[in-house]
């Protein structure tokens, strides 16, 4: 086959990948190490993309495609995830028709996360195969292959990345494609397998533990797990990145390098860990390898000498592994001492509000009115940062409207108006909405501040259900705030929309509706500084 | 380990916005195009809101780690001047280090910290320190100046100027190209003093 040779992210790596196995139907939401894969499949030709409203929906609309019979690619990080779950669980279930790929992106040590969750165990939970690439180009082949495992296993497959794959770049053979001649796609009645009512799904619940026994069989001859014997007392088990950390200063150590993290092979284990003396698991966040192989009975050490928390590195595996070794690590310094560290002490540079964000006024005026802030994920998330310090609450995707409910129940009367929820445009669509639905339904009286820049900028500027665009530019309907707000029952002179580049507005109208003490929207309209650079160019 | 077998270590690092990702898409293209195995890691996503900012690119018969082992690196390229200092772990005494002088207050700080360069150069043996305001009137606009330092970079590692033309030929807009190709060369004359 003729190939050229490209660097490709494992995010680019992955879109090439599922363009290959045909795939039809990419869904996804924005999220950092996760974006880019949809960016990247929706320049593709005969592929429709798009950005979902969020990640439970974009779950939905891809297994939907999978019923109907097509490839479909659904993207999203750790915590997404979580929001997609739900669907996630009972998709096992159900099975699919065309093959339904889950990619999820880990951010070990939350280089922008808000917690470093491990999706390993949502593979095990919800009796799923997942794949683990270690490089962009096993990120290509993986997800190709994955879309194969799905249709032969008949069940959805998740493919985990971490940051450090996710946005690292290597090589990648991009070969003279021609795409696969696929079934023709169409929706086949399957009361049995699709309805999941009790009477089915305790039926298809016995189809799945099956299906999972017969995988886990048949792993020694799939083509995703590497076994790297050596005449060595030290055997490692380990999967992804911390596979090349660990070849990179003991590329003589036996490994086992797990490609299938879900479900894991008895007898292939047992094949390996025979041969060596010292096992280790080297896996980064969670302790996932290190608790099946003590199930199995197996003498491995992981998290007592390395930690549970932050990314690895190949100087911390050598650090902590190097006595177990005869053989000293490879050392690629060309002296063997580290520069001294600066005697100076260095004022940090955390990031911040850009200098020109028009956001910056509303941070500056609930600094100075001292209301408690309930803040949500995205760039205003930096208002939390000096000199505004005005956010006091920051959980999860839409959060911030809940938590100002339940910040003003606890109050008590006295505490009426005194909680505001602040979030931005894509956050509000994603799951804010149904929060402030909650609070009409029940008559709370936070004010609800929408900073609206037109996009999704944090990760990217990817547009969102408020700013009348799709992934690939072409318009669309946007939501209108005013009869949002007017159809779940605020009266109209709680709904305001305000420019951010008139601050006095912002204020006056702020004062206004906390006066009211009721339920109130305030629209902060300034559309993102980065956005607006890109837009001309 | 013969000479045949190293692996380069760049460490390019500075500010969001200060375009690192793509003089390091630069770098990891020419090696890529000198027939090296290359990798490279970076963080995108929050950390860039005018934090600071880091790219690793590695280079050399084979790769495994997309990241750069503690005190190994060979290269550490700084786009702002004190960034420079906080990477240190990064390197040995040896490390060579390219700095621009350019000073981008810290939000966390008052006023820029002083004694900077004397602390680089207390630290590397190797220091260049390049002037943005005498290389910016070369090069027509300060967005060049993170594609001028990989001109300068280009002085101390293996990859040959095709190999470079041809990066910036895959990397860069076509419209940007012609200004983007003489601010690398004007970068480069730096190097040859």
């Amino acid at each position: 086959m003729v190939f050229t040779t490209k660097l490709l992210s494992g995010n680019e790596a992955i879109a090439l990948g599922a363009y290959e196995a045909g795939v039809k139907v990419g869904t996804g939401y924005p999220g950092t190490p996760s974006t880019q894969i949809l960016e990247v499949l929706t320049t593709f030709q005969d592929v429709y993309t798009e950005w979902s409203v969020n990640e439970k929906v974009a779950f939905e609309v891809a297994l939907g495609a999978s019923l109907a019979g097509v490839r479909a690619l659904v993207t999203m990080k750790h915590v997404g995830l979580n929001v997609a779950a739900d669907p996630l669980f009972t998709s096992v279930y159900t099975g699919v028709k065309g093959g339904l790929v889950i990619v999820v992106a880990d951010d070990p040590d939350m280089h922008s996360s808000q917690n470093e969750q491990d999706s390993r165990h949502y593979a095990r939970a919800a009796k799923i195969p997942m794949l683990e690439p270690a490089d962009s180009e096993e990120a290509r082949l993986f997800t190709r292959l994955a879309f194969e495992l799905s249709e032969q296993y008949d069940t959805p497959v998740l493919l985990r990345s971490t940051t450090r794959l996710s946005h690292g770049k290597s090589i990648v053979k991009v070969e003279d494609l021609k795409r696969p001649i696929l079934p023709q796609p169409g929706f086949t009645r399957n009361i049995a397998k699709y309805v999941m009512v009790p009477s089915n799904a305790r039926k298809r619940h016995q189809a799945v533990e099956e299906r999972l026994l017969r995988l886990s069989l048949a792993i020694p001859s799939l083509p995703f797990n590497l076994i790297e014997k050596q005449p060595s007392q030290v055997g490692i088990i380990t999967s992804g990145v911390c596979y090349q950390y660990v070849k990179e200063v003991f590329p003589e150590a036996a490994v086992l390098k797990l490609g299938l993290v879900w479900p894991l092979s008895l007898e292939q284990i047992r094949d390996f860990c025979n041969h060596y003396e010292n096992l280790f698991c080297i896996e980064e966040l969670d302790g996932f390898f290190e608790t099946e192989l003590k199930a199995f009975g197996f003498k491995v050490k992981g998290k007592e000498l390395l930690p549970v928390t932050g990314e690895y590195s190949p100087s911390i595996i050598k650090e902590r592994l190097a006595g177990y070794f005869q053989t000293k690590p490879v050392d690629h310094r060309s002296r063997q001492t580290q520069a001294s560290l600066s005697e100076l002490k260095l004022p940090p540079r955390p990031p911040a509000l850009c200098p020109g964000c028009p956001h910056r006024t509303i941070f500056k005026i609930l600094a100075e009115l001292g209301l408690v802030v309930a803040g949500d994920i995205g760039c205003y998330t930096l208002g939390v940062m000096p000199p505004f310090s005005a956010m006091d609450t920051c959980v999860e995707m839409g959060g911030s409207i809940g938590l100002a409910q339940g910040i003003e129940l606890a109050e008590g009367p006295e505490g009426q108006s005194k909680a505001v929820a602040v979030i931005g445009d894509s956050t509000f669509a994603h799951s804010g909405i149904t929060g402030l639905i909650n609070a009409a339904y029940n008559k709370r009286t936070s004010v609800i501040i929408v900073l609206d820049n037109n996009t999704t900028a944090m990760t990217g500027m990817q547009p969102n259900p408020f700013s009348g665009q799709r992934i690939n530019g072409e318009s669309t309907t946007a939501i209108d705030y005013r009869l949002l707000g007017q159809a779940v029952g605020l009266q109209d002179e709680n709904i305001r929309l305000v420019d951010a580049a008139r601050p006095e507005e912002v204020l006056t109208n702020l004062k206004e509706l906390l006066a009211t003490k009721r339920l109130s929207l305030l629209v902060v309209k300034g559309p993102c500084m980065i956005w607006k650079r890109k837009q001309k160019k | 380990m013969g000479e045949t077998d190293k692996i380069w270590n760049i460490l390019m690092v500075g500010v969001g916005g200060q375009g690192i990702v793509l003089a390091s898409d630069l770098l990891a293209q020419a090696a890529l195009l000198s027939g090296f195995d290359a990798k490279k890691s970076e963080i995108h996503g929050m950390s860039q809101r005018g934090g600071s900012v880091f790219s690793h690119i590695r280079f050399g018969k084979k790769v495994y780690a997309p990241v750069i082992p503690e005190a190994s690196c060979d290269i550490l390229v700084s786009l702002e001047l004190l960034e420079t200092l906080r990477w240190t772990a990064y390197c040995h005494p040896q490390t060579k280090a390219i700095v621009l002088t350019e000073k981008i207050l810290p939000a966390s700080a008052k006023e820029y910290p002083s004694g900077i360069e004397t602390e680089i150069k207390r630290i590397f043996a190797d220091s260049l320190f390049i002037d943005p305001a005498s290389l910016i009137p070369k090069i027509k606009d300060k967005p060049y100046l993170n594609v001028a330092l990989c001109g300068l970079l280009a002085n101390f590692l293996p990859l040959g100027p095709e190999a470079w033309q041809k990066a910036l030929e895959e990397c860069i807009p076509p419209n940007y190209y012609e200004e983007n190709w003489r601010a690398f060369k004007e970068g480069r004359l730096l190097g040859c003093k």
